[in-house]
């Protein structure tokens, strides 16, 4: 039965245009404001949370994912408008997911209902099946496969391959007259490579090929896809790996080498969609279908390369692409934002808009999860003063939480809640926990053992004791814990861009993509001065519920 | 040797303590005070002084014998009633840094719910009878205060429900001996106004003959000699009880 979604996965075509309805305005957006500018008034205690929950009532929400690299990105930006566009879905956008295996993730899990894919890249690294050479072969398996496995559909092919290639210095290919990577592989030791910290990992990368080429290198680096180009560039590294439709190869004097071998299989690019997303809405099918074998390897090259170098947004180059494809004939193309001869104050000054939506996307994520935090563990801080045995063990489990790394906890998230702010907001507060457990039950335990015991001897109740004299002594230590907790957290939600999740987050990874300082100064500046405004904010109400009679301690 | 006179205030009866780590605290204590009476508990440090006062208020419960306080079985009732209505100045007074001098000695009367009026007025009236001018001293905290001061009003606090017993944990241990010595003046004074029955832990034997009527010498647990302070003096038990008396003369 599922096999039949995996070699004809398009929905019957015979369906009329007219129902077809362009344009229609995403109607979450205007709620949205109205929350976030409680939000703001709030400050911590936001709602942000919510505008994700609130969906329109006929309209469905689908969520498409990217990858974070430019080509991955805009192809995401394309369907979204395109879906947008042929129906009356809203699309929300988890962009810049850290890698393959989040988004495949996200997808089998449900969490998203369509991101861009490679066939390649589904048949090795996702499949862990052998390389092949045929395309049709491979899309063949994969369809077979993904159907079979996990009801997911790849739709037609787009129209172009996105192989990884290695590209060699031109002054170096010239040297040792290299043609192939089996040329390079005797030379290999005494180049240093740079390599994409996903290559280096999978099995269609870096281990494949040394196993296939039987070549080492000498040194080998994870560098961020732009920043390999410019160390190339400046003859810092030898050897990078490429993309065929990369912009950017002729630019840096690169030269692509034949992977004589053909180590590399095809990667077609295409819609991965969820099969259950498909059955329901089948007008999303056929609005994907639209963009079939359209983009050639020409045009996606002239697309990434205007992303690299133009200073342009997704959306932007999105909208002209569709045009180009006469796809769209829509004249309310975003404004370019270019940051050429700008600086860095200028362009945030520009990009305040946006930018303070960041803030507060940022602000909600780290406000809800720290509230949620506090009412977890300031409890937990005093339900262990009474239950001491208990503590050491509590305290440590929790403890072992905030040794995972946070990319980690972030992408273990996933299958549970989804992609966007939840899973961000549940890492955060799961990394909030410790120091304001700990500070708790140490700050009630050790609260002025004499001042406690006279209470007792008083005739003060166990619920006064804690009340009256513990819990206000060891206020001081507690707060210090929240504070601890939201510094951290206001630093660790720049991560949660990975995840779609927004935050100041995203114009430092945009930024990164784009190798543009100015775009992750303009999220790394702000983020900064919001932990030193939250830290500071936080001091200050450490300080007036400080009880008064403890003030000279200091 | 106990007149027997009005009923006592505090009985113990074969009061043993011990910790469930196995300390024995108390090996049978038995003694009776009576009303108006003030009873020192002297021994060397470890002989139980501490266990046994807090089994009079039921911070400690003894593992065997009885306690009673104007004979009722403590064990009975409620031990928070219980405590409400003993008065109790811990070793350093064991003020509530966070709370003014006015709002501790006013906290026994704030838990049984007085009126604030009633409280005020007795609180003033406290803080005047233990020298502190309450103009001065009301609105300040614990940690503005001298050590002599603080004891002052860990006292006052102990008092402020008029209660019918006070328990004193080395109440003056803390202080220089130059202090030490004014304030006990003063506390006799105060005992002579306000009619209580008081035990009194220290291990000074100075303090002890001169602020009680009688003194009980614990040993590891156990009363070497329950005497009036003349008859102690005059008649030692023992050679223990001799020994820590010499010792205070030779000190002297
Ligand atoms: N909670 C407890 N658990 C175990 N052992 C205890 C506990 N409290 C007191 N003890 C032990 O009981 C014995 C008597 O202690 P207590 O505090 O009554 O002595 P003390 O005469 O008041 O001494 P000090 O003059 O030093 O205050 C000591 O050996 C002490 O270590
Ligand atoms: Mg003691």
């Amino acid at each position: 039965m599922t096999a039949r979604h995996g070699t004809r996965p398009l929905p019957n075509v015979a369906r009329e245009n007219g129902e077809r309805r362009a344009g229609i305005a995403p109607r979450g957006e205007s709620h949205a404001r109205i929350l976030q500018a409680i939000v703001f008034t709030l400050f911590c205690i936001t709602l942000a949370d919510l505008s994700l929950l609130a969906t329109a009532a006929h309209a469905e929400k689908l969520a498409v994912a990217s990858k974070n690299f430019e080509e991955n990105r805009l192809l995401a930006e394309m369907f979204a408008r395109i879906i947008e566009d042929r129906t009356e879905h809203t699309v929300e956008r988890n962009f810049d997911m850290a890698g393959t295996q989040l988004c495949f993730e996200a997808l089998r899990t449900g969490a998203v209902d369509v991101y861009p894919e490679y066939t390649g890249t589904g048949l090795v690294s996702i499949l862990g099946l052998p390389s092949a050479t045929d395309p049709a072969q491979v899309l063949s398996t994969v369809r077979r496969e993904f159907s079979r496995q996990w009801d997911l559909i790849w739709m037609a092919p787009l129209g172009f391959e996105n192989s990884y290639e290695i590209g060699l210095r031109k002054d170096l290919v010239e040297e040792h007259s290299i043609r192939s990577i089996s040329d390079l592989a005797p030379f290999a030791g005494e180049f240093r490579a740079a390599l994409g910290a996903e290559f280096i990992g999978r099995p269609d990368g870096l281990p494949g090929l040394e196993s296939t080429y039987g070549l080492k290198f000498g040194d080998v680096r994870s560098l961020q896809q732009n920043l390999k180009y410019e160390a190339a560039g400046q003859g810092e590294v030898d050897v990078i790996d490429v993309y065929t439709t990369d912009g950017h190869i002729l630019k840096y004097g690169l030269v692509v080498l034949d992977d004589d071998r053909s180590f590399f299989p095809p990667y077609q690019a295409a819609a991965l969609v969820r099969g259950e997303t498909l059955r329901r809405l089948p007008e999303v099918g056929l609005a994907l279908n639209e963009l079939t074998d359209l983009i050639n390897e020409d045009r996606m090259r002239s697309w990434n390369l205007r992303l690299q170098e133009e200073d342009v947004t997704v959306e932007v180059v999105a909208v002209d692409a569709l045009n180009e494809l006469g796809l769209i004939t829509s004249a309310d193309a975003p404004r370019s934002t270019s940051t050429k001869d700008r600086s860095v104050w200028s362009y945030m000054w520009e990009e305040r808009g946006p930018l303070f939506q960041r803030v507060l996307e940022h602000l909600g994520m780290v406000g809800l999860s720290l509230l949620a935090a506090v009412a977890l563990a300031v409890p937990l801080g005093l339900f262990l003063e009474r239950q001491r045995g208990a503590a050491e063990w509590v305290i440590r489990a929790v403890g072992v939480l905030q040794t995972i790394p946070s990319i980690a906890l972030l992408a273990f998230m996933i299958p549970a809640l989804g992609v966007g702010a939840k899973p961000a907001v549940a890492a955060l507060f799961l990394y909030a926990l410790l120091p304001i457990v700990r500070n708790t039950f140490t700050g009630v335990r050790d609260a002025d053992p004499e001042a406690v015991e006279a209470a007792w001897a008083l005739g003060m109740t166990p619920a006064q004791v804690l009340q009256q004299v513990r819990l206000p002594l060891a206020m001081p230590f507690i707060l210090a814990g929240v504070r601890t907790a939201a510094v951290i957290n206001v630093g660790t939600a720049t991560l949660a861009a990975f995840i779609g999740a927004g935050g100041l987050g995203e114009p430092i990874v945009t930024g990164l993509q784009l190798a543009n300082n100015k775009i992750i100064l303009s999220g790394a500046i702000p983020a900064a001065l919001l932990a030193l405004l939250v830290d500071g904010l936080l001091g200050v109400i450490e300080h007036w519920t400080q009880p008064k009679g403890l003030a000279l301690d200091r | 040797m106990t007149s027997s006179k009005p009923a006592p205030v505090v009985e113990l009866d074969e009061v043993c303590k011990q910790f469930p780590d196995g300390t024995q605290a108390l090996g049978g204590v038995t003694l009776h005070v009576s009303h108006g009476e003030t009873v020192a508990l002297v021994g060397e440090s470890g002989s139980g002084k501490t266990t046994l006062l807090r089994s009079i208020n039921r911070l400690v419960d003894p593992t065997s014998g009885q306690v009673r306080v104007q004979g009722n079985r403590v064990d009975a009732g409620d031990p928070i009633e219980l405590r409400r209505h003993i008065g109790y100045v811990p070793q350093n007074g064991g003020l509530l840094p966070h709370w003014t001098v006015e709002d501790n000695v006013g906290l026994v009367p704030k838990l049984l719910g007085w009126k604030s009026d009633k409280r005020n007025a007795r609180t003033r009236e406290l803080l005047e009878l233990v020298g502190l001018a309450p103009a001065t001293y009301a609105a300040r905290y614990p940690k503005t205060l001298s050590g002599g001061q603080r004891q002052r009003v860990a006292l006052a606090r102990a008092l402020a429900s008029d209660p019918e017993l006070v328990l004193l944990d080395e109440p003056f241990g803390a202080l220089d001996p130059l202090t030490r010595r004014g304030i006990h003046d003063e506390f006799l004074n105060w005992k002579s106004q306000l009619d209580k029955t008081l035990i009194l832990v220290t291990h000074d034997m100075e303090e002890a003959l001169r602020l009680s009527d009688r003194v009980a010498v614990l040993r590891t647990g156990k009363l070497e000699q329950v005497a009036t302070t003349d008859e102690l003096c005059s008649r030692p038990a023992n050679e223990y009880v001799r020994g820590i008396l010499g010792r205070h003369w030779v000190g002297a």
